[in-house]
């Protein structure tokens, strides 16, 4: 019903952001690049972790007295919001972009491990038992065996997540952890809407650019 | 000299008892069929002699499995040798398990893993020499041209010759074969039969295949090997498997004719 009978206030509210104020789009850029940079280096670092996690979340790879452990760790990882994490961060590493790159890390890397082990879980492990009846070590088992199989989805599945931390990386700047996100919240706060309007308008332009790009990495490696 | 030797091999799976107090002898060179209907453990035999599983436990010295003199697995304890053991046996599956991904030549090259420095495996850098040797080994089964394709898009034929080549690369001694023609084509079957037979006459190693086709086992093994129910039912000259122990070894006993007139004439 309000939105029925408030609808000539969200309309005036929708008019004050256009047209948007691109004076600044040099600062913007800018901190889009930062924010860009956040998302990159804490899904680098969470898939670099992921893999060695995931393979230690899969009941078909370890056994349960590791797995077990291994999963709890994962799910707290994952079950605290990025957000949270950054507003942690930012009281011990301080105000600024590491912040977020830890927050995100952390937090991602609790998804990707599970998503990881997941796909581990689905092989088919008669190739694996290939490689093992030729004498081949564990190791071995996993780089020729299960790694192969396993890494169109692992590839897919960061590429996802790189695309979402994005847009996290937008939100986590608003609890002070660097990038776009601080200018958005600021110009919010301060009801400078044309401002507010341009900022969304390039996250929209980047997150659409960065679909575009990351489907073409996924079609080269399928 | 023998090149397989089981003790007293006993296997549950759950309640179902599906290796009888095995023992059996396999002389080098020898190639040894081993028949016997679905169930009879000729799978299973197979794969405790590569370590891939674990026979029960019993008490010491009882129980044992000897591959090349080494000792595989003792009284449901696989030996600390069990992967150098593996590395010398060549595994032909059913189901080939080839890595569908990867191509024919890394699959084959997957063979030298055992015998490969762990730094040179796990970076997959192996020497030139070994990729000479992986692409002797395809041409043998005659499938050097297909060297850098993926397996998945292989017929089921030429991803079985793949799992030979892989066996050469191994430098095998000794070749393990489970159904490995169960789901090929008669030729298909007949090429991987006549390769197999082709490394047993000519390097001498001992191949032992487990069949379902009598025919094959005939044509291609001098010595045939039959389970049934767990236990060893015939062991001998594939001669002198006659039609009635094989009447006996699948239980297809002629129906008694009139059965079927009797179950009409009681419900009559």
């Amino acid at each position: 019903m309000k939105i029925v009978n408030d609808a000539g206030n969200m309309l005036e509210l929708g008019a004050d952001f256009f047209p948007p104020d691109f004076t600044d789009i040099r600062y913007y850029l800018e901190e889009m690049l930062i924010t860009l940079h956040i998302a990159l280096w804490g899904t680098l670092f969470a898939i670099i972790l992921s893999v060695p996690l995931g393979l230690m979340c899969a009941e078909n790879m370890v056994p349960a007295w590791i797995y077990q452990p291994t999963r709890r760790l994962m799910d707290a990882a994952r079950a605290i919001n990025e957000m949270v994490f950054a507003m942690l961060f930012v009281v011990t590493v301080g105000l600024g972009p590491f912040a977020g790159v830890m927050a995100l890390f952390i937090h991602t890397t609790g998804v990707l491990a599970k998503l990881f082990s997941e796909a581990v879980e689905a092989i088919d492990p008669g190739q694996v038992e290939g490689v093992r009846a030729t004498g081949a070590n564990k190791l071995e088992e996993i780089v020729y065996g299960v790694i192969p199989q396993v890494l169109p989805l692992w590839i897919s599945f960061s590429l996802y997540r790189f695309e979402s931390n994005v847009r996290s990386a937008t939100v986590v700047g608003m609890v002070g952890a660097g990038g776009i996100g601080v200018i958005l919240w600021e110009s919010i706060r301060g009801f400078m809407f044309p401002q507010t309007c341009a900022v969304m308008l390039i996250i929209i332009v980047t997150v659409s650019l960065l679909d575009f790009g990351s489907q073409r990495i996924r079609k080269h490696f399928i | 000299m023998s090149v397989i030797s089981v003790t007293k091999l006993n296997k549950h799976f759950n309640e179902n008892h599906a290796l009888k107090d095995i023992s059996l002898e396999v002389q080098q060179g020898e190639m040894v069929a081993l028949l016997g209907p679905s169930g009879s453990g000729k799978s299973t035999l197979l794969r405790h002699l590569n370590g891939l599983v674990c026979a029960d436990k019993s008490q010491a010295g009882l129980s044992q499995v000897k591959v090349l003199g080494n000792r595989v697995q003792q009284d449901g304890r696989f030996s600390p040798q069990v992967r150098a053991s593996r590395g010398q046996t060549g595994y032909i599956f059913q189901q080939f398990n080839l890595v569908n991904r990867l191509s024919v030549l890394d699959n084959v090259l997957i063979g030298a893993l055992n015998a490969t420095p762990l730094w040179r495996s796990l970076t997959g850098r192996f020497s030139l020499n070994q990729k000479r040797q992986a692409l002797a080994a395809l041409d043998r089964v005659g499938l050097a041209d297909f060297a850098q394709q993926r397996v998945s898009n292989l017929s089921g034929g030429q991803q079985q010759r793949v799992a030979i080549a892989r066996a050469l690369m191994q430098q095998a001694k000794i070749i393990l074969a489970d159904e490995p023609i169960a789901s090929l084509d008669p030729e298909s079957s007949r090429i991987v039969m006549e390769i197999l037979q082709g490394i047993n006459q000519q390097e001498g190693i001992a191949v032992v295949v487990t069949l379902h086709q009598v025919d094959y086992a005939r044509r291609y093994c001098p010595r045939i090997v039959a389970l049934k129910q767990g236990e060893i039912f015939f062991d001998g000259a594939s001669e002198q498997l006659d039609q009635v122990t094989l009447d006996a070894l699948y239980g297809s006993k002629p129906q008694a004719p009139h059965s079927v007139p009797q179950l009409w004439a009681k419900t009559a």
